[in-house]
């Protein structure tokens, strides 16, 4: 006994607890063993995913926006040490007297130092700090850094601080915003075809069904059994391949999620690791299945009737 | 149930071809009065299958007016046919039992078709298949019966929802004297209470069988009527005119029955 078979059983044990359906018996039950189970499992589990990645970008992009919305970063950009930073003093001081500044800091050496040491390293003898990098100043701004404000500020501290460049930080994430987006449009793409390559599965299932079946529907037909009465016995076939298959689909979806997520939380980048899944993001996915049995449902019950109205 | 003598169904100048073919039914007119018992009658490729198809509305006709219930049943919404449907018993040749379903439930089909709760099934369903001698055999499914066994299934089920039109085509073809004398029993019980019944057979011993009944004769996709008793539109007081088609009909007709 496969998977399916097993949970058809259990489903089919759970109706007949509720004292069956007439309904049930014109046509054989249905058969959880064929192919549909499967294909639904692997269209939910890719289903899973793909949503998952797009909710784990949105994630990463919401709470990478809100950290940098109103950052400002200010660069002292000075090959004389000196002259770096009295400038950057005299811009601390301009942009702490500045309208809608909430904070503002120069980056200690140690920071700047550990910035760079994945690219120059830090062996002993090294001077780092004689290299002539850019002194930095952090900068938050009460709401966004716009490019109106941003204007109003590098005019403000040109006048004390003339080598100092003044950007706002959610600029630099911009292509990274970009490409986030691009995933999530190519997330949401990925469930759509899977919704589609779903509902055309699920017509072509119906229209063998209605084939294999075709002599016992003429004869319920005639003994003046309704349209609606033969698409629910497809519709709850249907409804029990695609809530077994979206059981299994589920489960395997959510396994590689998990594994991939531990994967990305091993990286340790601050992109990846805000990339977690929320409570209301668990529902969504686990609402997958839900929508699945739905859709399949809905599939079969148009296709079915459309094909009976062409018979008499 | 329809009133007794009324007109339970009326052809007018029906045709029926099959795709490009010939006519394999052409301009039959008549008019079926409730609580009559009828057989069709006609050689073999004489249209009578394709009458008894339009009859339980598996065909529409080419061409011509059908009339079942007092409605026009050719522009009869799709949605209506069902309930039409379930007014009529019928006997296949082929006994198109459900394969996969026991005996039992073969029978019971028509009754959970209509919706009738299980309790209710059960022993009207038992009743019919101790009738038709298949008690013993009512967890059967259609491939372990003999051909026998499969037509009285098919009659079971065809009479179980006492239906006011039954419509069998060669309903006694694969049993034995005993029973086809004894499903005939059945025919005309059900014809007694007020069921219509048209029989198509070869068998000039059934027709015998039931002296009252009215001659449908097919001969090559016409429909022979010489004393207009079946004509459409109707002539009055069929029952009367009853006994004189069949003197007239010729062979086979009850003019041969001995009672």
């Amino acid at each position: 006994m496969n998977v399916f078979s097993w949970l058809g059983a259990a489903m089919a044990d759970g109706r007949r607890d509720r004292g069956g359906n007439n309904e049930a018996r014109l046509l054989p039950e249905a058969r959880l063993s064929g192919p549909m189970p499967w294909v639904i499992a692997i269209m939910i589990a890719l289903t899973v995913v793909a949503a998952a990645s797009g909710l784990a970008l949105r994630n990463a992009a919401q709470t990478a926006s809100a950290d940098v919305e109103g950052g400002v970063t200010v660069q002292v950009v000075s090959a004389a040490p000196a002259e770096r930073n009295r400038q950057a003093l005299a811009a601390l001081a301009t942009l702490r007297g500045a309208p809608g500044v909430v904070s503002a800091r120069v980056v200690p050496q140690e920071e700047l130092n550990a910035l760079v040491e994945p690219w120059l390293g830090t062996r002993p003898g090294d001077d780092v700090e004689a290299l002539p990098i850019p002194a930095l100043l952090d900068v938050r701004l009460s709401g966004h850094a716009t490019p109106d404000r941003i204007a109003a500020l590098r005019a403000r501290v040109a006048r004390n601080a003339p080598a100092a460049r003044v950007d706002a930080q959610a600029g630099w994430l911009t292509p990274v915003f970009s490409a986030i987006h691009a995933l999530q449009w190519l997330a949401g793409g990925l469930i759509a075809l899977l919704a589609l390559a779903t509902v055309a599965a699920v017509l072509l299932a119906s229209r063998n069904a209605l084939g294999n079946h075709r002599d016992t529907i003429e004869i319920v037909h005639m003994l003046g059994g309704t349209d609606n009465q033969i698409a629910r016995i497809f519709q709850r076939s249907m409804a029990m391949d695609a809530a077994a298959g979206g059981i299994v689909g589920l489960l395997v979806g959510l396994i590689v999620v998990v594994l991939l997520g531990r994967q990305f939380a091993a990286l340790g980048s601050g992109m990846t690791t805000s990339a977690g899944l929320l409570w209301s993001d668990w529902i969504v996915i686990a609402a997958i299945p839900l929508a699945g049995v739905a859709l399949a449902v809905v599939t079969a019950r148009v296709s079915v009737l459309r094909n009976l109205r062409r018979m008499l | 149930m329809t009133q007794p003598d009324a007109e339970i169904v009326q052809f007018d100048n029906v045709g029926l071809r099959y795709g490009t073919g010939k006519e394999v039914l052409t301009d039959v007119s008549f008019t079926l009065f409730s609580g009559n018992f009828y057989f069709l009658t006609g050689a073999s490729g004489a249209g009578k299958t394709s009458l008894l198809r339009l009859l339980y509305l598996a065909q529409r006709p080419s061409r011509g007016l059908i009339r079942m219930f007092g409605t026009d049943a050719i522009t009869l919404p799709r949605d209506r046919l069902p309930g039409f449907r379930r007014r009529l018993g019928v006997v296949f040749q082929d006994f198109r039992l459900v394969p996969h379903l026991s005996a039992f439930d073969n029978v019971a089909l028509p009754l959970r078709v209509a919706g009738m709760v299980e309790k209710d099934i059960v022993r009207p369903v038992n009743d019919m298949l101790d009738w038709v001698g298949l008690a013993d055999r009512r967890h059967a499914q259609p491939a372990a019966l003999s051909g026998g066994e499969q037509q009285r299934v098919a009659i079971a089920r065809a009479v179980i929802g006492r239906p006011e039109l039954l419509i069998a085509d060669e309903p006694t073809g694969n049993v034995d004297a005993d029973m086809a004398f004894k499903l005939i029993g059945l025919f005309q019980s059900l014809n007694g209470l007020g069921t219509t019944v048209v029989v198509a057979t070869h068998d000039p011993q059934l027709i015998r069988q039931v002296p009252d009944s009215l001659i449908m004769r097919l001969d090559k996709g016409k429909l022979l009527d010489p004393t207009g008793a079946l004509r459409y539109p109707p002539r009055r007081s069929a029952p009367a005119a009853a006994a004189g088609v069949a003197a007239a009909a010729g062979q086979p007709g009850p003019e041969s029955v001995a009672p």
